[in-house]
């Protein structure tokens, strides 16, 4: 039976990313549905009635939706390469530090340290720094999160390799400094120049433009309360 | 094999329960040790020095934390009873999806209704009852959303159902009202000895969520690490 593989994602979103880039490990063809979030397409809907959200990956008609969901349904489906450890504990180590990635990078540095100003974005960078030095730590005597190739874990954290820069750029601060942080800023610079992600980076001038737009947003709303 | 197994946890917390469950559907032995979640002990800042929160599976020393990424390493070393999760990709991504939902709508809805009055609360019923209904849709005429037995999402929804006493108190509803074939889902687990074993009394549990209302801050010790 021929295989009929469906991503869909939009141009900008980085956790659809992850995505492209385990299919392009994994070595695995599939048709991309570009969505505009501000107009979803019925089969958008259809695929992902819960959450209305991208990445979903549509398998021979059966959807998949959430990321990391999606990232062990393709490691356990095309199992050469394997993105996840074999060891158990190992496997569980992946997985913490990809929700961790999630729950604490992510919202820290996005909603936290990005999306804000003054004394607030201050208390959020103290926080967004501690996790990073979770991070860092974790790298020690690793080229990758993975070990000495990109894993699971590399593949959730993916996301900083590219964006970090962009919001250095559009808040105009320093979040990974290279003194404070060596490791994660080595393994940032070595993950996306690595041949599987660099070609998959959205155009970073577009990204700049959206980011400094939703910023803009996000801090006017702030001001008018 | 000797295995030393501990799990640092909190009565209370349904996060704690799904590990007891999952540890009481392989029939394992452990230690449980409970925390103050005000005073935390030595013990449990070491082990999950990066949340600080229970539950914690120190299995042969080595901690695992996250409720869910613990039943899952549960499932997986000990793999020959009871499975939790099915052996086909796309129902294990199913189940994990579902897992997740749980995580990311339960807990904070129930604690706003407990916590919260007025609009909010009102709010905060609605969609906690349209999330369980939800829930209740993907049951469908299942006798557990594992199938035939119960599984990974069994395991992550059944243990909020010792709290319902409590939201219905203090938010003044019935969820089987709403939800009958939910609750008759938590009836058909409660049945299994795994189950009873593993939740707790829901009086004693409307007992706690008492006493933090009566906190002035509404603080809960037991916050969900992505909060």
């Amino acid at each position: 039976m021929a295989e009929e593989l469906k991503l869909f994602r939009t141009w900008s979103s980085v956790f659809a990313l992850r995505i492209v880039w385990a299919l392009k490990i994994k070595g695995v063809e599939y048709e991309t549905i570009f969505e505009d979030l501000s107009n979803k397409s019925p089969s958008l809907l259809q695929y992902n009635p819960v959450h209305k959200k991208v990445p979903v990956l549509v398998h021979n008609g059966k959807p998949i939706a959430e990321s990391l969901v999606i990232l062990e349904y393709i490691d356990e489906t095309w199992r050469e390469t394997p993105l996840l450890p074999e060891d158990p504990y190992e496997r569980a180590m992946a997985r913490f530090w990809a929700k961790f990635g999630d729950d604490k990078v992510l919202t820290s540095i996005v909603w936290g340290v990005f999306f804000k100003e003054g004394k607030e974005q201050e208390e959020a960078m103290l926080e967004a720094m501690e996790h990073l030095q979770f991070l860092e730590d974790e790298l020690k005597g690793k080229r990758f999160f993975g070990g000495e190739r990109i894993g699971f874990v590399d593949l959730a954290l993916g996301w900083l390799a590219n964006m970090i820069s962009i919001f250095e750029e559009v808040a105009g601060l320093k979040m990974v400094d290279e003194d404070k942080f060596p490791l994660l800023a080595a393994w940032m610079q070595e993950f996306a120049d690595s041949p599987i992600i660099k070609d998959n980076w959205p155009p970073r001038d577009k990204m700049i433009a959206k980011f400094q737009a939703l910023r803009d947003a996000k801090l006017a709303a702030a001001a008018s309360k | 094999m000797g295995d030393e197994i501990i799990l640092l946890d909190f009565w209370p917390s349904m996060f704690g329960m799904r590990v007891r469950l999952a540890l009481a559907e392989k029939g394992l032995k452990y230690e449980y040790k409970e925390e103050d979640l005000r005073n935390k002990s030595p013990l449990l800042l070491e082990m999950n020095p990066v949340h600080k929160q229970i539950p914690v599976l120190i299995h042969n020393g080595k901690p695992i934390c996250e409720s869910l990424i613990i039943v899952q390493y549960i499932d997986e070393v000990w793999h020959d009873k009871s499975p939790l999760l099915r052996s086909d990709p796309y129902q294990r991504a199913q189940a994990r999806f579902w897992a997740d939902y749980v995580d990311k709508k339960l807990y904070g809805l129930g604690r706003k209704v407990w916590s919260t009055k007025g609009e909010e609360q009102e709010t905060a019923k609605k969609e906690f009852i349209e999330c369980l209904q939800l829930l209740e849709g993907e049951l469908g005429e299942k006798p557990y959303f594992g199938g035939e037995k119960i599984g990974f999402v069994d395991v992550a929804l059944v243990t909020f159902s010792c709290w319902f006493y409590a939201y219905e108190s203090f938010g003044n509803f019935s969820i089987e009202a709403e939800c009958p074939k939910l609750i008759a889902w938590t009836k058909r687990c409660k049945e299994k000895e795994s189950v009873s074993s593993s939740l707790e009394d829901p009086h004693k549990v409307h007992g706690f969520v008492m006493g933090m209302r009566k906190r002035f801050d509404h603080t809960c010790p037991m916050a969900l690490s992505c909060e």
